[in-house]
């Protein structure tokens, strides 16, 4: 978001921020380990989906957290991976890194025609028009022959993975799926903690700086708008072998919305936040089922109240309480 | 295409931009005046629905009454919400009222859904309206021709209201710098919560017209509010009258697509949201970019 | 020796007062609770579920159940997910319900994957038993073909014949449209045209006005729930009745009427499998079922819960178990019976037979009362009302 009046800013741009990530690595060394650990304790399914939504929250958060832009069509370039990707396995029977490889280049492409088209305009403007472009996206979903429509793509085979490694067992696949989401996050960090990374965040606090800076904003913020639409695309084409279904909720504008939820939830800018706020949501979404409407009356309220009272997110606060930056 | 045909569709594409007109312009005036994009625009037009289906259910309150009566209501709950919630985020970004509208409407549907269920209720067009007019070309039902009739009227009167009185000098100067006309004696923070009160009451006003035309349900006003939100954009952020004309030129392009490729009715807007934005940033009627 | 007998006769004492075997039985209700079809569907599914085990009286006989019930939001994403949460981690045997096609298909593939049984009451799209039919999957109450067979046969009889269609442009609706063009078309009528519009619509008057200029008899209306409430309501509005057009609403249940209100409704032909006021069985069940649901009477998906869980049970108690294969091929062995559906048999692909009705929706004044709304019109025997195996597209046989 361009220039936030709240104290946020001001954290991530203290020295200490940049210098120090040694202990972001040992959260890093500690998440993993506890990943590891997780399937024998929870349903291994369960995991997977927090995991691709954490990558996914986490590829909103590179937009909008670091670049201050608030994509409300993400789900197009979520959706679009996760039907590729389900229609190269099912109908072309590729092996699964195959269908997943394709499905995240068919994001990335379509991340570059909107991006390129999105970033011209700023703040509200640019919100609408991402989403704009997403529901023409869903609308293709909803009306091209090889999308199924309403039943979306339906029994996905897992596959063998390089075509040796059976996928069937839901163990073997969360480990894949820890591989594929643990490294694109790690890709994620270097990304922000680079030089690319500093100027993004300049461009966030002040762009007419920047530009006077001599920096050419547009190609840094088409750049980040085509990682952060591809990164989303990998978590939509993993999802889809996860659950073996590509379906229309992945191309909904209500799913824009929820994974701006799960990051302003988890904390805009903060590394780990975008993973708290998916977990927080899916579990949510997964353990309150049994109220009905009433999870919508929940998300709404953690809406309000993340807005009015802590809007650096749950990771945010900690990371106030700890004074270091996660 | 018969022409005859053409000419019902036209008709009715005015029927359904009058619904636009009135939904856009409250968001513009709130726009326009709070710099806040209302989210939470739709739940209003829906509560609106429901009250009026509540007052005459439970209360015996008849469709005049609630006509004028459910937009005062509304408009003090949004009063409410404005003075509690959206005002503390006056000084932050435009994208946190956006979230915090979201999360508002997501919570008042979420409500209305768990007690009233999803089916919708029915609630009957006012006998003096009943019945329609053969035009030829068309049956036009009374109450329709009410509902254009009264958009028109409602939406004049707010523009008339905001660019030609005193009052309405006050709000423009208040968005323009509200430090300044502060010092002139004026309770600016009481304007804007006025209104924003104004706009969620012209929201509920549009709920009671569509009442006996839809049926009242809580999704209503989800189903209809990014669509009214393409046609703010398209008519320019915060322009009164673009947001008016707009409305009623979408509606009938919209009523063409549905007789041309209906499949694609839904999606139209959109199209042309996103050549609007790129060919003209600030919109249509918009000034600045 | 004295000691001996008697405590044989003690342990044959103790056997046969306590039931033969305990049997654990758990089972999902999986429907939507929120949307557009939690009040056809919804609570009441669990209640009717409930209802079944009681009268059952499966707790005397051994069997021991438990009811889990979620929103599957008719999502065919949330659907099966939470059918694979429910099969791998809760221990569910047998899903029922799942109203909503795509949402039921994809559920049907969970079940046919962990090989457990799922029942569906709630959905209607025929490729459930058709070409997506598993061995798995029984689909008990309605189904596209046997609605459009209901409603369009009875109009060609009565010399309209000539269609337009109004779609719900979704997989059900064009099965839906489907179906019945090809019932017409088959008995000699004609379709002179249609619209598909994008689920779910609020505004249907522009439909309708190309559905008038195209001069039809018949304007069907190949969509559900709110949306068909909301045509009905619209075309009343637009003077299309009086025009001298009819209305084939393919599929309504009994609370859209209660919806719509008769003032609106009146006069509808409505293809059910269930109505409450059938007979005296239908009438006891229904007077129960609406003291624990606010008053609301069941529709026919809400009986077809109640009579597929009653089935299962009976399937289960006969085979003394609840491997998947035994109690499917028991309950494909024997017929069905039960106060609501009456006599009937299961198919091979999971098609449930039994008689289908013709309702006409009273007008006000025929009406004594609240949810005295339907007279009987035709009734179409089991055989007659849906597909064979063969003309399903089935490959199961």
């Amino acid at each position: 978001m361009s220039a936030p009046a709240d104290d946020r800013t001001e954290a991530s741009t203290t020295p200490v921020a940049t210098s120090d990530g040694r202990h972001h690595a040992v959260v890093f060394v500690a998440l993993l380990a506890l990943l590891c650990i997780a399937p024998f304790v929870l349903y291994p399914v369960f995991l997977m989906s927090v995991l691709c939504f954490a990558l996914f929250a986490s590829a909103l958060n590179l937009l909008l957290g670091y670049n201050g832009l608030l994509s409300f069509g993400h789900a197009a370039f979520f959706g679009t991976a996760s039907y590729v990707a389900a229609y190269a396995a099912k109908d072309w029977n590729l092996t699964p890194e195959l269908a997943i490889l394709l499905g995240t280049t068919a994001a990335a492409v379509l991340g570059t025609a909107i991006g390129a088209l999105s970033i011209r305009r700023q703040g509200i403007y640019f919100a609408m028009v991402t989403l704009a472009f997403a529901q023409m996206v869903y609308f293709v979903a909803l009306q091209a022959p090889f999308t199924g429509g309403e039943n979306g793509i339906q029994a996905v085979p897992r596959g063998r993975l390089f075509g040796l490694v059976g996928l069937d067992n839901d163990l073997t696949l969360y480990f894949v799926v820890l591989a594929i989401v643990g490294c694109s996050l790690l890709l994620i960090y270097r990304i922000i903690h680079s030089p690319f990374g500093q100027v993004l965040k300049a461009i966030r606090d002040n762009e007419a700086r920047a530009v006077s800076m001599g920096y050419k904003t547009n190609r840094y913020k088409l750049a980040v708008f085509v990682m952060s639409a591809t990164l989303a695309g990998l978590a939509g084409a993993t999802k889809a072998l996860v659950f073996q279904l590509a379906s229309l909720t992945d191309a909904h504008w209500s799913m824009s919305g929820e994974v701006v939820l799960m990051t302003l939830l988890g904390g805009m800018g903060t590394v780990f936040g975008p993973l708290v706020g998916a977990a927080t949501v899916v579990t949510m979404q997964n353990y309150f089922a049994g109220f009905g409407a009433w999870v919508t009356v929940i998300q709404g309220a953690i809406f309000v109240v993340a807005v009015l009272l802590f809007r650096e997110g749950i990771v945010g606060v900690l990371s106030r309480w700890i004074r270091k930056p996660l | 295409m018969p022409v005859q045909v053409l000419f019902g569709q036209l008709l009715l594409g005015l029927i359904n931009g009058s619904f636009y007109a009135l939904l856009s312009l409250g968001l513009a005036v709130i726009f326009g005046m709070l710099n806040v994009i209302n989210f939470a625009h739709g739940a209003f037009y829906m509560v609106g629905a429901f009250l009026a289906w509540m007052a005459l259910t439970y209360l015996g309150v008849n469709y005049w009454a609630a006509l004028v009566l459910v937009p005062i209501v509304v408009a003090i709950l949004g009063m409410i919400v404005e003075r509690t919630m959206i005002a503390r985020l006056a000084q932050l970004d435009h994208l946190y009222s956006l979230l915090l509208t979201f999360g508002l409407a997501l919570m008042i549907q979420g409500v209305f859904r768990n007690f009233y269920g999803v089916s919708g209720l029915p609630y009957s067009i006012p006998g003096e309206l009943a019945g329609g007019i053969n035009l030829g070309f068309m049956f036009l039902p009374n109450y329709r021709a009410w509902v254009i009739v009264a958009s028109i009227v409602v939406c004049t009167g707010t523009w008339l209201l905001i660019d030609k009185t005193r009052l309405g000098a006050y709000l423009r100067a208040a968005t323009e710098n509200p430090v300044l006309v502060g010092a002139f004696g004026i309770n600016v923070p009481r304007l804007i919560t006025l209104t924003y009160g104004f706009g969620v009451g012209l929201a509920a006003l549009a709920g009671v017209l569509a009442a006996p035309i839809y049926s009242v349900n809580p999704d209503m006003g989800a189903d209809l509010i990014i669509i009214v939100f393409a046609v703010v954009v398209i008519g320019g952020m915060g322009s009164i009258l673009g947001a008016i004309a707009t409305g009623f030129g979408l509606g009938i392009i919209e009523g063409l697509t549905k007789t041309f490729y209906p499949q694609g009715s839904s999606v139209v807007i959109f199209v042309i949201m996103a050549i609007v934005l790129l060919v003209k940033p600030a919109g249509l009627f918009g000034k600045v970019a | 020796m004295q000691l001996r007998l008697v405590l044989a006769t003690a342990a044959v004492a103790l056997l046969s007062a306590a039931p033969a075997l305990a049997i654990d039985v758990k089972i999902g209700v999986l429907n939507d609770r929120s949307g557009v079809y939690a009040d056809l569907s919804g609570e009441g599914s669990v209640i009717a579920a409930q209802m079944a085990v009681d009268d059952f009286k499966a707790a005397d006989k051994g069997i021991n159940v438990s009811i889990v019930s979620a929103d599957h939001q008719n999502k065919p994403d949330i659907a099966s997910s939470i059918a694979r949460q429910w099969y791998d981690q809760d221990g569910v045997d047998a899903i029922f319900d799942v109203p909503t096609s795509s949402a039921a298909l994809a559920v049907s593939q969970v079940t046919k994957e962990k090989n457990k049984v799922f029942i569906d009451s709630g959905a209607g799209s025929t490729d459930i038993v058709g070409k997506s039919c598993s061995p798995n999957t029984i689909l008990w109450t309605y189904d596209t073909y046997a609605l459009a067979n209901g409603t369009a046969r009875t109009l060609l009889k009565q010399g309209k014949s000539s269609w337009f269609f109004i779609t719900a442009d979704y997989a059900f609706g064009q099965a839906l449209e489907r179906d019945t063009a090809a019932i017409v078309k088959n008995l000699g009528g004609t379709v002179t045209g249609d619209v598909k519009y994008p689920f779910p619509g609020s505004d249907f008057s522009s439909y309708l006005l190309q559905a008038q200029g195209s001069g039809a008899q018949i304007i069907g209306l190949a969509n559900a729930g709110g949306d068909t409430v909301n045509t009905v309501k619209q075309a009343a509005e637009f003077g299309i009745t009086k025009g001298g057009q009819s209305l084939a609403a393919l599929l309504v249940f009994i609370t859209d009427v209660h919806a719509m209100g008769l003032e609106t409704a009146q006069g509808l032909l409505v293809t059910s499998a269930f109505y409450w006021d059938r007979d005296d069985g239908t009438r006891a069940f229904a007077k129960a079922f609406a003291a624990k649901n606010n008053g609301k009477m069941p529709t026919m998906v809400q009986a077809g819960v109640y009579a597929s869980v009653l089935d299962y049970l009976k399937a289960v108690d006969a085979t003394k178990g609840k491997d998947s294969k035994a109690v499917l091929d028991w309950m494909k062995a024997n017929p069905t019976d039960d106060p609501l559906f009456g006599k009937g048999s299961i198919l091979a692909n999971g098609r449930v037979l039994h008689d289908m009705y013709l309702y006409q929706v009273k007008s006000p004044a025929e009406s004594k009362g609240a949810w005295d709304y339907f007279k009987l019109v035709d009734t179409i025997p089991a055989k007659d009302a849906f597909q064979t195996v063969e003309q399903s597209g089935c490959t199961l046989g």
